[in-house]
């Protein structure tokens, strides 16, 4: 998708990429506990997205408890976030990474004793 | 919040129905995308919500009125498109000032923001514009005009990418700022599919789609395999497109992927690929 950055993929609906985007920014620590986080008119003609969609990103993240709203302010980073959404991502990093790792592995032939050797800094061969 | 109203709108021209029973309403708040193919009927709608051109049959209600002839309603609404319709030996800033005479809310001071923004010289003619500054032009004037109901006919033809990117920060912009709504047809779909809240998609006359954008995009999958097994899978199924290359194939496929084989790989279409599933194909 040309007119966004950063460039959003096709396959999820861009709601869920916005919150995901804004969950990187709290892994990161680009975006600290108590920080402000942009608001839905910044974050709309930033990503040039719709603001109904970016208020469903941000939705997600309130759901989450990792914002929370100060009346009239805007949306901040509730203390806990960077380690709710570690501790969320850990949970699916099975399903994300290790499966998909598997499943190409299978196709290609490399054995999980390869892909051992490899997670450890060799080079598989 | 105020709304715009088509209902049931036909449009019959000597040989050919441009319109055929077209309802939809447009409320403030919210961004529509107009999209179709060429000659499906999207500017003739488009000429329809400004009195440019009028309904054989049906109406265009703004708040429960006709805007027929309603100079009242009619302020509340602005349209541009492709048409030269402002005469070009008009300079930019004297099209702004002729403006005020019948949009009251129109903005110069902004229209003049937005000229430096775009690099355009407000003090020059239309006639001696480029096709991209022209269209600039046409858009700033939609954008300052003031009116609640902006409907923008390709606003991105012959814009360079670093324009179109402009133009829709500025949409955007004016959108938080005034609430109006916006209709813009495009052909720049996967560009645009952000912007739009809603999609309206017109074929050959008839509104085929009125839907939220990203219910739209999952309204339907791509299933991907070989083809006996794609065949086999899309077998009973209301399949939108299909196409081969050499012992494979892609269909897109209408509704939510159910028991997938192994066989099949499964993926999401872009706006753009769907839309050109459902107006009828790249051939």
């Amino acid at each position: 998708m040309g007119a966004n950055y950063p460039s959003f993929n096709d396959t999820e609906p861009l709601y869920i990429q916005i919150a995901q985007w804004l969950e990187d920014k709290i892994v990161t620590g680009q975006l600290g506990t108590d920080e402000q986080i942009p608001s839905t008119t910044e974050l709309s003609q930033r990503l040039r997205i719709n603001p109904a969609t970016v208020r469903k990103g941000v939705t997600i993240l309130v759901d989450k408890g990792l914002v929370y709203k100060k009346r009239g302010m805007g949306m901040y980073v509730a203390e806990n976030a960077n380690k709710n959404v570690r501790d969320d991502r850990r949970v699916k990093f099975y399903d994300d990474y290790i499966k998909p790792l598997i499943a190409e592995a299978e196709r290609l032939g490399i054995s999980p004793e390869d892909i051992i050797d490899m997670l450890k800094g060799g080079d598989g061969k | 919040m105020s709304m715009m109203e088509f209902k049931a709108v036909c449009k019959d021209y000597r040989k050919k129905t441009a319109l055929s029973g077209v309802s939809f309403t447009v409320a403030k708040g919210s961004i529509y995308g107009l999209l179709g193919r060429n000659g499906a009927g999207k500017t003739t709608l488009v000429n329809m919500a400004d009195n440019r051109d009028f309904p054989t049959s049906g109406q265009v209600l703004l708040d429960g009125e006709n805007i027929k002839e309603n100079d009242k309603a009619l302020r509340r609404i602005y349209c541009s498109g492709v048409e030269e319709l402002i005469p070009t030996y008009m300079s930019v800033k004297e099209v702004l000032a002729s403006m005020r005479f019948f949009y009251k809310d129109c903005d110069a001071d902004y229209a003049t923001e937005l000229c430096k923004r775009f690099g355009l010289d407000p003090k020059k003619k239309l006639s001696q514009l480029s096709t991209g500054y022209r269209m600039i032009a046409k858009d700033i004037f939609a954008l300052a005009s003031g009116a609640e109901f902006i409907f923008m006919d390709e606003p991105t033809l012959g814009l360079d990418p670093n324009h179109r990117e402009l133009l829709y920060k500025v949409i955007l912009e004016r959108f938080s700022e005034t609430e109006a709504a916006f209709v813009i047809s495009t052909h720049q779909i996967d560009e645009c599919a952000g912007l739009f809240e809603r999609c309206l998609i017109i074929k050959e006359g008839q509104l085929i789609a009125n839907e939220d954008s990203d219910k739209l995009r999952r309204s339907a999958y791509v299933a991907e395999g070989k083809t006996v097994d794609v065949e086999a899978y899309i077998a009973g199924k209301e399949v939108l497109s299909c196409e081969s290359v050499g012992s494979f194939s892609t269909a897109c496929v209408k509704g939510e992927p159910q028991n997938v084989p192994d066989s099949i790989e499964i993926s999401q279409p872009s706006l753009q690929q769907l839309l050109i599933a459902l107006t009828g194909g790249g051939e």
